[in-house]
């Protein structure tokens, strides 16, 4: 379909038919939302009208929501019928916080189509209403910054039925800092308890717990308590119930848990999460419980815990094997367990591998720790340095232009007669990656000075011709 | 008294010794350096499994742990399995640790942004048990982490090697703290094999084993890694001269 041709959506309520939704094409031609159907097809000819379907978008909500709970944070719900909610308190460092977070999710659904708003604040009820509400793509309110952000918006954004939002109107509440300096109790009369209670949540005042979206295949098991609880001990006696039960359930279908969420509810009505992902399937209880229990820590008991939900969020499936011993072969140990718990703590675990390029910053890629052993190796022979600086220092050499190595080298200061010296290799620019180093040339060096120090020194260019380079002089690592 | 009387109390006395010590003397599993002169000087012949040992670098070494690192490198490539590496700083260049005998198939990086959490992963990946080695790019040392370390190496017989590199060299002086650590080793660069022609040949260290627990300090001048780990020792000093005059201007 062209884009550029209007078209909108239309809902039928009884037997009036209107537009309730428009795409921007239709919306310059001075259609609207709410507009009667046969009035939208009188302002432009041969408008194209598509047939609401709430259930079809309703199920496409949902499988995105799925998705975000995959992705994101533990709980995710569908928020109305057009939006969706996460707590993602303690899952936005994962995604490098919550601008990178929220921009991100916003620029991938927008590469699938999707015309998306994010906001991230600290009620349920304050996203709500900016996301539908606040032009800006992505918003950011700071923590107890929310009344200030949503005292102007109008009412509508306040999850308020329809005869309501219209009675305030009458009244000449226009926003939600008018509704709220308003008296409570003739609001309370004349309303009912609701407009009081959307005041309180969108302000934070009474919480507003998100019950997270769950499908039938989700595997998931739960434990309540009589009394709530609140030791470490206890919790990970706890974990330990829970995961033995949530293997078993995972073995009746044959399958293995990748990212699992252990979430708590506390006495006080707040939920809190944790989450563990593990680099393969697995449904070894003894490394679950390890993985979530390195994580009681981060869990704040407050006055207690009454409920703990464990879920298998992402699932593979996962075969039994047959190990068969052998005397003979040597064997190989899976290090994925402690790549797991090591993963879990947020530090960076990877490999390296060879990438074939003489340049040698990029001769050198970082993979995942447990992909598979090429057993490819570095092809150069050449002696290299076990320090590589990331950004080559510049020196101050002596040196006969254009093959000779330095004879003296001051590199921070202290000055080195060079001794000994090999040299030059010569490295070509990548010009099939860079244009810009079409001509560009690096002579490497290796120079020792009278301690034995053995430095791997470069100029740029050929020390002949200016366009393959400056032909200063840097440091580039430091050989043992 | 006879003499045989006495060699047997001594004997009695060396068990009972080695009993209090632990586990670790039980397994009393090394990893020899192929060289006599060297694993003489060792107890038990050979750097021991199940134990922590210290490198540093001398001189300007303190600061980049060059050849520190290497020495490790090297110690890592002769055992068999994996070798967890743990660090802040990624300067560690792949290729020459590769061309020390570590295949990058085998090291596994596991970067942290602080001291503590290299510390930690270090004593997992002791605990863990499935390792070759674990080596660890480590500033400071109290006697409290290293124990722990220690004893997580006891427990499963993984070798835990500590790459000592100081932000200044004046702070090196630090290396003189007591730890835990089985041996203490500080590798400093020397001038290159001399070669007939223009050129540096095969670089050489000298490895000061400063302290070992049950053994006497010593030094040796080495050849570095080959392709397969293996350091060589050179008896004299190649070009005999400047040594003395080299140790002279260390900062330590």
């Amino acid at each position: 379909m062209p884009s550029d041709q209007p078209i909108v959506v239309i809902s039928k309520s009884g037997s009036k038919r209107w537009v309730s939704a428009a795409d921007p094409a239709a919306r310059k031609l001075g259609l609207r939302i709410g507009m009667a159907a046969s009035k939208a097809q009188a302002v432009i000819a041969g408008l194209t009208m598509i047939d609401a379907d709430p259930a079809a978008d309703a199920a496409a909500l949902e499988r995105l929501t799925l998705w975000a709970l995959k992705q994101y944070s533990p709980v995710v719900a569908v928020d109305g019928t057009d939006g969706l909610v996460m707590d993602t308190e303690g899952a936005d460092h994962l995604r490098g916080g919550e601008t990178l977070m929220i921009t991100g999710l916003v620029n991938l659904l927008r590469g699938k189509g999707l015309t998306v708003r994010a906001a991230v604040s600290d009620t349920w009820g304050a996203s709500h209403a900016i996301t539908r509400l606040v032009s800006a793509e992505t918003t950011i309110v700071p923590i107890g910054g929310v009344s200030k952000a949503v005292v102007g918006l109008p009412i509508q954004c306040l999850r308020l039925p329809p005869d309501t939002i219209h009675g305030l109107r009458v009244l000449g509440v226009e926003t939600v800092g008018e509704l709220s300096a308003m008296p409570r109790a003739p609001l309370t009369l004349r309303f009912g308890l609701e407009v009081g209670r959307r005041l309180d949540q969108i302000f934070g005042r009474v919480a507003e717990p998100i019950e997270p979206l769950r499908t039938p295949e989700l595997v998931e098991v739960s434990r309540n308590f009589q009394e709530p609880i609140g030791a470490a001990d206890t919790i990970a006696k706890y974990i330990g119930k829970l995961v033995i039960q949530l293997s078993a359930k995972l073995e009746e279908r044959g399958l293995g848990v990748r990212r699992s969420d252990l979430v708590i509810h506390r006495v006080d009505n707040t939920r809190q999460s944790v989450r563990a992902g593990l680099q393969k399937p697995v449904r070894d209880p003894r490394r679950l419980t390890k993985l979530l229990c390195d994580q009681i820590e981060k869990i704040d008991p407050g006055f207690g815990i009454e409920k703990m939900i464990l879920v298998a969020v992402m699932v593979e499936p996962l075969e039994e094997r047959q190990v068969t011993s052998s005397l003979i072969e040597e064997e190989v140990v899976d290090v994925t367990p402690l790549i797991d718990v090591l993963g879990n703590r947020g530090q960076r675990l990877y490999r390296l591998t060879p990438v074939a390029s003489d340049v040698p910053e990029r001769s050198v890629r970082r993979i995942s720790p447990v992909a598979d052993e090429t057993g490819a190796d570095w092809a150069v022979k050449w002696p290299r340095p076990s320090r590589l600086f990331a950004h080559p220092e510049q020196i101050e050499t002596l040196a006969v232009l254009p093959d000779q190595p330095p004879v003296v080298v001051t590199w921070r200061g202290k000055r080195r007669s060079i001794v000994r010296a090999d040299g030059p290799e010569r490295i070509f620019g990548e010009w099939w990656l860079r244009p810009r180093e079409m001509e560009a040339v690096r002579d490497y060096f290796v120079v020792e000075d009278e301690q034995g120090e053995r430095l791997w020194v470069y100029r740029a260019g050929d020390g002949v011709d200016l366009s393959t380079g400056s032909h200063r002089w840097f440091l580039h690592g430091i050989f043992g | 008294m006879p003499r045989a009387y006495y060699t047997r109390v001594i004997d009695d006395l060396r068990q009972r010794i080695a009993h209090l010590e632990g586990a670790a003397s039980r397994k009393a599993v090394v990893l020899p350096f192929g060289i006599p002169e060297m694993d003489d000087r060792l107890p038990g012949g050979g750097l021991s499994f199940g134990a922590i040992h210290e490198i540093a670098g001398g001189g300007a070494g303190t600061v980049d742990g060059a050849a520190a690192a290497l020495f490790a490198g090297g110690i890592a490539a002769r055992a068999k399995g994996k070798v967890l590496w743990c660090l802040t700083r990624p300067d560690l260049f792949g290729p020459a640790l590769s061309q020390a005998g570590l295949h990058p198939d085998r090291v596994i990086y596991c970067e942290a942004d602080r001291e503590e959490d290299v510390l930690a992963s270090m004593e997992e990946g002791l605990s863990f048990g499935g390792l070759a080695a674990v080596v660890g790019e480590l500033v400071r040392l109290p006697m409290t982490q290293s124990r722990r370390l220690q004893l997580a190496a006891e427990k499963t017989g993984t070798m835990g090697l500590i790459v000592r590199r100081w932000r200044r060299q004046s702070e090196a002086s630090d290396f003189g703290n007591p730890s835990a650590s089985t041996t203490r080793w500080r590798i400093s660069v020397l001038p290159s094999e001399p070669l007939p022609t223009v050129g540096v040949g095969r670089a050489r260290w000298l490895a000061e084993l400063m302290r070992v627990k049950a053994g006497e300090c010593a030094e040796f001048e080495l050849g570095a890694c080959d392709a397969k780990g293996r350091v060589c020792l050179f008896p004299v000093s190649g070009d005999g001269s400047d040594t003395q005059a080299w140790r002279g201007s260390r900062a330590i």
